[in-house]
């Protein structure tokens, strides 16, 4: 077992979970705002104010007895998501890609019954995806279908772009792809591959999984470096404008990239996560004083962006 | 960066605080630092035997005042069938007992229990003034003007003058003075000693005559040895009358100090009183808390050392939770080890002092074992969340119930204890833990569960630790000391134990 010693990490500039917490969360992050993210319902109505794409929403339900109507609530055709709308780490999603004869398809073929997604529903309004077991709100979503780019990167699941946004400024990316190991979940700590994109153009940098760094895709073998992202500015643009949305100095943006509808906010998350330190194979520190250094200089998302672009870009670290 | 000098001068004074209170404990109320320490109580005991003639009788005798360095916390006259009452004597005080027509030997009893203590220190000491003439003939005068005249000039202040004339005494070839002053008066110890005290006033000498007793285990019908106590430079030095200087006074307990007779005897005869003296050990503790109770101490008067029994130990209990919590803010914060619930650990390490560590641990993992087994096809039967929960617990009674009825028909006696398990905690972990399972897989699990095993029996070690459960009842300031700690450790920003190993493959060292 290989250990690191703190000074090496400092002089990577890599963010540790305490200072993460001390420093940036409790600092930046007004605790009062967090239901604006925990709440994915509200997320969407917010993004819907502040001109942000996501998801179309077909419904909601609120309440245990609108579940004997939830065939009405569902799209006659096509694929749907279901979500808890305070779901942590993906908890709680079932994604059903088409229907058929009455039946309800995943991604990877299995039929699910009609009672069993009234069984995921309630299970959803009683809370048991939420933070702390509180009741929820079940979201229908439309089905996202991905971009064509991820062909060949992704095992069965959406891959999902996640961009860090401190005081407005987007300062690291990467972009999560599922694999056969974390059953379509685009969730690292389930082993989902972790790829590094460089922020000024949007090409890979760099691969990890279970934090460990890999080239090629365990499942496809596709090669990672080959990896670049189309619509980047729009990613970068959706994602510091999240910031102008919550108030959130430290957040973290979920973007999923749409075969038609281009770069969707998908959710936000007030408590992002350091592996993403790993998958860049950069440190978030320096980054982030670089941002406390210029923050008043720039106005508006866009001269953000481009500041972003100019300094936190692979050629400049 | 205002906030930090803040946190590290709050936790300075949190500290300080404890420590100040805690040395203030040890030093001045007697605390011991650590338990098994002990300390000597004594038990003195006046026995005073006369005989009755018929008359009223009336007893008086001399008790102890305050003295500097001895405790004493009780005082016990058992006397029974006589009126007794504590009369005040030309400053001093006086047990007296009274009865009417009292026929046949009777025995009275007076006794004190006494703790040596060296912080002690009474109100003020009473300067004893009151001189007493011998009637002399012109021949004991010579002898007497003799031996002060000697001890006069061989002498630079009082207290050599004293141990001068204490020598003159005892000397083994006496002067005429000396012969012809014991021969007219000094019949025995207390004479020499109120001999010897007359010629010091003669010459202005402050001094007090004292009866001390020596502290030595198991004495029994001893008299109070005759001493004397001289005025020099603000203090009052102690003299052997057969010795001269004492200097060791530890070891003395001053019953009497006074001229005045130490027993007073009226309307009875052949009255005479004897005392007997007991050792017993005790635990500095409870001399302490003896001492701090009688001195009505508030530190102590306001502790939790006054809750009855019952509740002094459910305190004990409840005060290790912080050191609990001490515990898991260090592995989390510092190490990085993951729990499955905040402070689950310490409830589990509450149950663990209950059941003690091995068969605690086992039945920990048999019960949530057997409950996840339960709980996968619970989740089969789509129950609503609560329900669920509900339907864990119950299920959570019966394998506690089973596990204790197999295992005691199996001899073990210890799977009894299991109902001390926290039966709620345990339907959630086994609730929260299958979630784990089915979302994050079952690595995770076991990184969760086993992490919060892990702080449970590091947070089980300091909480039987006897240092940490002594100080912790017995300095509950101490507590003020922990909670600065973790008020530090909440602002610790540095990279945690288990980061260094998660962060380790984007370290690309040269050397190989």
């Amino acid at each position: 077992m290989k250990l690191a010693l703190p000074f090496e990490l400092k002089n990577l500039g890599i963010l540790g979970m305490n200072a993460r917490n001390i420093d940036y969360v409790s600092k930046y992050n007004d605790r009062r705002l967090y239901p604006l993210v925990d709440d994915k319902l509200k997320t969407k109505k917010l993004a819907k104010e502040y001109g942000l794409k996501t998801p179309e929403l077909f419904a909601y339900i609120q309440y245990q007895a609108e579940i004997s109507k939830l065939r009405e609530r569902l799209p006659k055709e096509g694929g749907f998501v279901l979500k808890p709308a305070q779901g942590s780490g993906g908890k709680g999603i079932l994604i059903i890609t088409h229907q058929e004869k009455g039946g309800y398809f995943k991604a990877n073929g299995d039929r699910v019954e009609y009672y069993e997604l009234k069984v995921h529903v309630s299970n959803i309004l009683a809370g048991l995806y939420s933070l702390g077991g509180k009741d929820d709100v079940a979201l229908i979503e439309k089905v996202i279908e991905f971009d064509d780019v991820f062909e060949g990167f992704s095992f069965e699941g959406v891959p999902d772009i996640r961009v860090v946004v401190y005081r407005g400024y987007p300062v690291m990316a990467m972009i999560r792809l599922s694999t056969s190991e974390s059953d379509g979940k685009a969730n690292l700590h389930q082993g989902a591959v972790g790829v590094g994109i460089d922020i000024s153009n949007g090409k890979a940098i760099s691969a990890v999984q279970f934090d460990r760094p890999i080239t090629h895709h365990p499942d496809t073998h596709k090669e990672l470096s080959l990896l670049s992202i189309p619509h980047w500015d729009e990613i970068l643009e959706l994602a510091a404008g999240s910031y102008d949305m919550t108030n959130l100095g430290y957040l973290g943006a979920d973007i999923v990239l749409g075969k038609k509808k281009g770069p969707m906010l998908l959710e936000l998350n007030a408590r992002p996560g350091l592996a993403i330190q790993i998958a860049t194979n950069n440190g978030l520190s320096t980054r982030l004083q670089r941002v406390d250094e210029v923050v008043k200089e720039h106005l508006n998302v866009k001269e953000r962006i481009s500041f972003s672009q100019r300094n936190f870009g692979e050629n400049h670290d | 960066m205002r906030s930090k000098y803040q946190i590290f001068l709050f936790t300075f004074v949190l500290i300080m605080t404890a420590v100040a209170v805690m040395s203030y404990k040890i030093n001045v109320l007697g605390f011991p630092l650590f338990a098994g320490e002990e300390k000597s109580v004594w038990n003195i005991e006046a026995k005073i035997k006369f005989k009755g003639t018929g008359d009223n009788a009336f007893i008086s005798l001399a008790l102890p005042d305050e003295q500097k360095g001895m405790f004493v916390y009780n005082a016990n006259s058992s006397s029974p069938n006589y009126g007794y009452t504590i009369a005040q004597n030309e400053g001093y005080n006086r047990g007296e007992w009274a009865k009417r027509k009292v026929k046949s030997a009777q025995t009275l009893y007076y006794s004190i229990d006494v703790i040596a203590d060296e912080q002690f220190v009474p109100e003020k000491e009473k300067i004893y003034k009151k001189q007493y003439q011998i009637e002399a003939s012109s021949s004991v005068i010579q002898s007497a003007k003799a031996i002060m005249k000697d001890a006069y000039e061989f002498s630079s202040d009082d207290l050599s003058m004293t141990a001068r004339v204490i020598s003159a005494f005892n000397k083994k070839e006496e002067s005429q003075a000396v012969k012809l002053l014991k021969r007219k008066y000094i019949h025995n110890k207390k004479d020499l000693r109120d001999v010897i005290a007359a010629l010091l006033e003669d010459k202005k000498v402050t001094l007090r005559r004292i009866g001390a007793l020596r502290l030595i285990n198991g004495q029994r019908n001893v008299r109070l040895k005759p001493m004397l106590e001289v005025y020099e430079k603000g203090k009052w030095q102690l003299f052997d009358v057969e010795k001269g200087k004492v200097d060791k006074t530890e070891e003395l307990f001053i019953w009497q100090r006074g001229a005045s007779s130490l027993l007073d005897a009226e309307g009875v005869k052949n009255s005479r009183v004897s005392f007997s003296v007991t050792e017993n050990v005790v635990s500095s503790r409870r001399a302490a808390l003896l001492k701090g109770d009688k001195a009505e101490i508030s530190l102590i008067d306001y502790s939790l050392f006054i809750l009855p029994n019952e509740s002094q130990n459910a305190f004990k209990r409840l005060l290790l939770i912080p050191i609990g919590a001490l515990v898991v803010v260090l592995l989390r914060i510092l190490i990085g080890l993951k729990t499955s619930g905040t402070f689950m650990p310490i409830l589990l390490a509450m149950a663990f002092m209950q059941t003690d560590l091995i068969p605690g641990v086992t039945m920990f993992i048999l019960v949530v074992s057997i409950g996840l087994i339960v709980r996968s096809y619970l989740s089969q039967l789509n129950l609503l969340l609560v329900a669920r929960i509900s339907a864990v617990v119950i299920v959570v009674v019966g394998i506690m119930a089973m596990v204790a009825v197999l295992s005691y028909k199996l001899g073990v006696k210890d799977a009894v204890s299991i109902t001390f398990f926290p039966m709620i905690i345990l339907a959630w972990t086994i609730e929260r833990m299958s979630i784990i399972w089915e979302e994050d897989g079952s690595y995770e699990v076991l990184v969760q569960g086993g992490g919060s095993l892990v702080v449970a029996i590091v947070a089980y070690f300091a909480m039987t630790n006897p240092i940490m459960q002594f100080w912790t009842f017995n300095f509950p300031e101490f507590l003020l000391a922990v909670l600065g700690l973790i008020i530090l450790i909440g602002r610790y920003s540095g990279y945690r134990l288990s980061e260094l190993y998660r962060f380790a493959s984007m370290v690309k060292r040269d050397e190989k």
